[in-house]
């Protein structure tokens, strides 16, 4: 996790808020240290974690888990962290029939298919354990990404009921949080990603929103981050909180400052 | 090593699910070291493969792609278990070149090829590959192309224009010695006896076309579905991803697949914008990543990006691919009798670059980057924009 951010946030693993939908977002840029961020805050918060990870290996996120000081090996063997490598799940569902449903049981069929078995492995790993175990904190979901379903098959519909399943199981019953990464396509007129990005930004409480700089590439500022607090159940006389930062990613932390503020120019 | 692994997949039966049933995966995404987990003895072994090295930033393993200058933009070279993704240039000359470069590498290096093709029989692109350059005879060659062009005057210090010393400069010439990349001679054929040698699988679509299936239908094309069941099964029977432990010697299969998204290949993705099977690409370029990931493979992909219509599944493929290199030619462009491009033939734009193991990644500064064939050597450069010419006109 980056201190900056959590100050940016308002928030540490010890009073992280509960029954909340983050909601991540990329344009231009890559987002994923917001990923590596989340996962490592809330396994420090000692929250019991589900994470689906279509994009890339397990080893990539440990060793920059290892980074931010966080172990996803030992996570993982004491029962905080439950993994789903998609990559390597896929290659076993595409080759060979499974008998038990898989959660990536939609790389079988042949016509747009549903997320109800991923919606179930979900389910089945966040289930309270009630056998004396040590009590995790609240259960987490998080998906890297979501945008990848759309490229393997699935309507933006499909997605948006699965994670409102998701929410219903995660935020409302077991007061736990989600946090999703979509990629914003922008000019690119994909309108099943533009569905699903603003579908999911209704009904977050936490955008984040990374984005590239509008003047190109800079050496010394990666990117603009802009938070917004938002509260969905509530009415809209109530103005939505939003902040915007430049950031500066390195090879453990990332920096952020205020616009223009950057130390490579002051 | 095998009890650790059983009980930390435990945790119920999502558990076994999770962790994949393989003891002994060998991904190339390990930490080189002594505290490197999940392999055991065989990663050290991983580090003694031809034509590797590893990352200066983070271990991670890498192969030449057969283009020292491309490699130093990319980073040090293609990270193993990577797709690089060449978007084609109109008339497919410079993609296909870089794709040869990519084959010939592996030959030089002992690597295992598998060409996938739907329009050129794999024996026929193997025949075309160029020839290597050694170390002896290169330096003579390029010496003499060195003095046709503008001498590199980086011995003197420039006084005026300062700052242009600071400038990076491509590595444009062939370094002696180097067992990772190799610089190729485009006008004349790799020797018979090395292809020869070589251990190479070819799968020509048109061939595979009446043979039978495993996969059952499953939204991808007919010819996508033929690839990936050829490709896993050579992974699996050649023992790339680990499955057979008893192999003395491991080695690096370079996948090369032609022109993927075009018609030859029963994709209608390049003809209209609203196509039946519009997730029939994309699908593939998952599935495939999954098999790289879970093997000691590199794969370089041509796509005709440039007839694609729709904008949308280009950027999907982008996120789906690792690395993306768009090749950019400027014949039949008006870019052609431009001043500034008269030594070129392209631009080359390094669209994607991936953060593997690591939070950063190394990008280059430079993002005005020109490529040329020049007689024997593919070099890419940095535009070089016209000289200020202070003399004084007299009267």
């Amino acid at each position: 996790m980056f201190p900056e951010l959590n100050n940016l946030l308002n928030t540490t693993p010890d009073r992280a808020e509960q029954g909340k939908l983050t909601l991540l977002c990329d344009a231009k840029t890559d987002g994923s240290f917001l990923v590596h961020h989340f996962l490592s805050f809330y396994l420090k918060a000692n929250c019991k974690v589900c994470f689906v990870a279509l994009i890339q290996s397990f080893s990539h996120y440990n060793i920059v888990g290892q980074k931010l000081g966080v172990s996803l090996t030992a996570a993982r063997e004491c029962g905080q962290l439950v993994f789903l490598e998609g990559l390597k799940s896929s290659v076993d569902v595409f080759f060979r029939a499974q008998a038990a449903p898989h959660p990536l049981q939609f790389l079988r069929e042949a016509d747009a298919g549903n997320l109800q078995p991923l919606y179930e492995f979900v389910r089945e790993a966040l289930k309270p354990v009630g056998d004396g175990q040590a009590a995790w904190r609240c259960p987490v979901l998080l998906v890297d990404d979501l945008s990848v379903l759309l490229s393997l098959g699935l309507g933006a519909v499909a997605v948006l009921d699965f994670v409102h399943y998701c929410r219903v199981a995660v935020c409302w019953e077991r007061k736990g949080n989600i946090v999703a990464l979509v990629h914003d396509s922008g000019d690119a007129e994909d309108e099943e990603n533009d569905i699903l990005l603003n579908g999911l930004s209704h009904q977050s409480h936490l955008i984040l929103r990374a984005e590239g700089l509008a003047t190109g590439f800079c050496r010394d500022v990666h990117g603009q981050l802009r938070v917004l607090w938002r509260t969905p159940s509530q009415p809209a006389a109530q103005r939505d909180r939003s902040l915007t930062y430049q950031y500066k990613i390195q090879d453990k932390s990332v920096s952020f400052f205020a616009k223009g503020m950057s130390p490579a120019v002051l | 090593m095998a009890a650790v692994a059983t009980c930390g997949t435990g945790a119920g039966s999502t558990g076994s699910i999770a962790a994949a049933a393989s003891k002994n995966n060998v991904t190339s995404f390990q930490r080189k070291g002594p505290r490197a987990s999940g392999t055991d003895s065989g990663c050290s072994r991983l580090v003694s493969i031809a034509g590797t090295r590893p990352s200066v930033r983070n271990g991670q393993l890498l192969v030449s792609t057969g283009l020292p200058a491309l490699d130093q933009l990319l980073g040090g070279g293609l990270a193993v278990g990577t797709v690089l993704l060449i978007e084609e240039d109109k008339y497919n000359i410079y993609s296909s070149l870089v794709f040869k470069y990519f084959l010939a590498e592996g030959i030089i290096n002992g690597h295992t090829l598998l060409v996938a093709s739907a329009k050129e029989d794999p024996a026929d692109i193997l025949q075309e590959l160029p020839a290597p350059l050694l170390d002896d005879n290169c330096k003579k060659d390029f010496d003499e192309d060195v003095c046709n062009d503008k001498t590199p005057d980086s011995n003197i210090k420039m006084k005026i224009a300062w700052r242009y010393q600071l400038l990076p400069k491509m590595e444009s010439g062939p370094v002696s010695s180097s067992r990772f990349g190799h610089y190729y001679d485009a006008s004349k054929r790799m020797p018979q006896e090395l292809i020869e040698a070589s251990k190479w699988h070819g799968f020509f679509f048109p061939e595979k076309l009446s043979s039978t299936l495993n996969i059952e239908s499953c939204s991808l094309t007919h010819g996508y579905r033929k690839l990936l069941q050829f490709i896993q099964n050579v992974i699996y029977e050649e023992g790339f991803d680990g499955s057979s432990p008893q192999k003395k010697q491991k080695n690096i299969l370079r996948i090369g697949i032609q022109s993927l998204g075009s018609p030859l290949w029963g994709d209608d993705i390049c003809c209209t914008e609203n196509c039946d099977n519009s997730h029939s690409l994309t699908k593939f370029l998952y599935v495939l990543r999954g098999l790289l990931r879970t093997s000691l493979s590199a794969c370089i992909i041509t796509m005709p990006t440039h007839l694609i219509q729709n904008k949308a599944v280009i950027a999907r493929v982008t996120n789906l691919s690792d690395t993306v290199v768009g090749l950019e030619s400027f014949i039949g462009s008006e870019r052609e009798t431009n001043p500034l491009y008269k030594d070129y033939h392209g631009l080359i734009h390094i669209r994607q670059i991936p953060r593997l193991n690591n939070l950063i990644y190394d990008v280059s500064d430079v993002k005005d980057l020109a490529f040329k064939l020049k007689r024997k050597l593919f070099t890419i450069e940095k535009v070089q924009k016209g000289e200020v010419n202070f003399k004084k006109k007299t009267p």
